[in-house]
């Protein structure tokens, strides 16, 4: 068994340890907002926060977040309102809507480390978060009307 | 001719007779009386609290606990090129642990390898660094480890095979290979350096994993620290022949021995978790031992010497960090940038520890795969290394030929070392011991 917390709540679950923790998210807790993609890692859509950095649950053994605080799209934001979320919604990035869960996860570290990031910044974070819709156009201007938003948030707020 | 063989023969087998029951006879060591009642109440918090420090220096705990088991109640298995031997339960329980032990008894497991009942003790427990520790810490130790709350552990039984398993042929290793002997403080060295030298030799057992051993297991004294492989991972050189891009100064070796990662080196890998987690790392160990430590070894790794390149390395390393992320037609760069560039990408101006750079790595600038392989294969879990820091295991992800041609990329475009030889053959290794480790789980 597996203990770990997942978006503010202490779960313990018994999937076998070796299995992904993607599957233990969406299967036996039952979140289906983290989406299976590729499997293999390279797409992004399983992407969701251990310890606040994020990572491709697909590939994660569950065992190896034990202990760890691990967060999903659900749990971004309360009310889902994180500041990219509402850019997402303002500017209406998704089209088929698949991926974008793991590009708003990925999009919140990038944030995290480099707040006002640099086209390069964005570039190279965000390579590994793939979208077959080609939204990428409007998921770069989302980052940055946030990014906007959250450093007038910091030195106003 | 017959005759001869027949004479020849026996001969041998007399001599061989002889040198057994030698062997047995040097071996032999009385029994210790066991103590009766119970001794817990008669130590002061003070030697307790004293003893946990040590405890902690020495990480007791990394052998002694099976993992996820309650501390030191024994059953880490410690894989030996002779088998695996656990880790003894070294609670005060009186049928399964310590708790029948005198001080005499523990001081002489301590500094000669032998039990209270006066069986030889296997190599895995470092008697031969412990015996330098002074009476008063041996002391400190037997307090605190008397005063844990005593658990009833059997552990699972030693797989070392006949006849090594003879605990008397320990006493040929310990003539061999052993010199029973305090620590002897180097009169032209500060106090500082004399405190680190102590806690490294003496206590925390540095060269247990950090030096390459013989065929018999015994320590390559010449080549101290030069790096050995420890459970499938490599610890790395200590001495001035560390590869690492970034000298381990004493300000690095200071945060990597406290958090577990640097920025300019990376985290640590599975083998050195236990030295950190739960150990250096707790707040009761000192400062100045952990400052001390760092001292010793910036003097045998000659750190200041290449203090001043730190600033240009760590430039140079940044201005590799986003290669990948352009339009490029390299299929190897593609492969990097689809599965590592999002978490490892640092801007121009600062490493950060949460993403660690590449170029500065360890691991990737190390003469042999092993760490990066093992990295990648089988990731990082929450338990290992720096807390907070999780890798995916790209085991069930890329294929033997896709890790080689990551290893091939990555030190050809972050790294000014030539390509790994054999990766292939190692990746398949490791890959297949992986696999074999996680069937025993």
């Amino acid at each position: 068994m597996v203990t770990f917390d997942l978006n503010g709540r202490s779960v313990s679950v018994h999937s076998e340890s070796s299995v992904p923790l993607l599957w233990v998210i969406r299967d036996e807790l039952g979140l289906k907002g983290t989406k299976f993609g590729c499997g293999i890692g390279y797409c992004g859509a399983c992407t969701v926060h251990v310890d606040g950095r994020s990572t491709r649950s697909c590939i994660t053994p569950v065992s190896a977040v034990a202990g760890s605080k691990v967060t999903t799209i659900e749990g971004l934001d309360p009310n889902g309102k994180h500041p990219l979320q509402i850019a997402w919604v303002e500017l209406q990035v998704p089209q088929c809507g698949y991926c974008q869960p793991g590009q708003i996860m990925q999009a919140a570290t990038l944030l995290k480390d480099f707040p006002d990031p640099t086209d390069r910044d964005i570039n190279a974070v965000m390579s590994g978060n793939v979208c077959r819709c080609m939204t990428y156009i409007r998921i770069r201007k989302a980052i940055k009307l946030a990014s906007e938003r959250m450093r007038e948030g910091a030195i106003h707020g | 001719m017959r005759v001869a063989i027949r004479r020849g023969l026996s001969a041998v087998i007399v001599v061989g007779l002889l040198g057994l029951l030698g062997s047995f006879l040097l071996s032999w060591r009385p029994a210790i009386a066991p103590i009766q009642g119970q001794t817990s109440n008669r130590f002061s918090p003070e030697l307790v609290a004293k003893g946990e420090v040590l405890a902690a220096e020495g990480h007791c705990a990394s052998c002694h606990t099976s993992p996820g088991g309650i501390a030191f109640a024994g059953g880490y298995g410690v894989k030996t090129p002779f088998g695996t031997i656990y880790g003894t339960n070294i609670t005060p329980d009186p049928t399964t642990g310590i708790g029948l032990w005198s001080r005499e008894a523990f001081t002489r497991a301590m500094r000669e390898g032998v039990s209270r009942d006066g069986s030889h003790l296997f190599g895995a427990f470092p008697y031969w660094s412990f015996t330098k520790l002074s009476d008063d810490d041996i002391g400190a130790l037997y307090v605190y480890m008397m005063t844990r709350p005593p658990v009833s552990a059997t552990i699972p039984k030693n797989t070392v095979p006949f006849p090594l398993n003879i605990r008397a042929l320990e006493e040929g290793w310990k003539i061999l290979f052993f010199r029973d002997g305090r620590y002897r403080p180097d009169s032209f060295k500060s106090a500082e350096w004399n405190r680190g030298a102590y806690l490294s030799e003496a206590l925390s057992d540095c060269s247990g994993c950090h030096t390459p051993r013989n065929a018999l297991g015994g320590e390559k004294v010449r080549a101290a620290y030069s790096g050995a492989p420890i459970d499938g991972w490599i610890a790395p050189a200590l001495t001035k022949a560390n590869p690492a891009p970034i000298p381990w100064t004493e300000e690095e070796l200071v945060t990597y021995l406290r958090k577990g990662v640097t920025p300019l080196h990376g985290t640590a890998g599975a083998t050195m978790t236990p030295v950190i987690r739960g150990a250096l790392e707790l707040p009761i160990v000192p400062d100045a031992d952990i400052h001390a430590i760092a001292i010793y070894f910036t003097d045998l790794n000659h750190a200041q010497e290449r203090a001043s390149t730190i600033e240009t390395t760590t430039r140079k390393a940044l201005t590799t960090s986003s290669l990948g992320s352009g339009p490029e037609y390299d299929p190897d760069a593609q492969l990097y940038a689809g599965a590592c560039l999002g978490c490892h990408y640092n801007s121009e101006t600062t490493p950060r520890a949460e993403r660690p750079e590449l170029a500065l790595n360890s691991s990737l600038s190390a003469s042999d795969p092993t760490n990066f392989i093992q990295a990648v294969l089988n990731g990082i879990s929450n338990t290992q290394g720096a807390p907070g820091l999780t890798m995916p295991a790209y085991a069930s992800s890329l294929n033997d030929s896709e890790i080689c041609r990551l290893a091939a990329y990555l030190r050809r475009t972050r790294t000014k070392s030539p390509p790994w030889p054999d990766v292939e053959k190692k990746v398949a290794q490791i890959r297949r011991e992986s696999v074999a480790s996680a069937g025993q789980d």
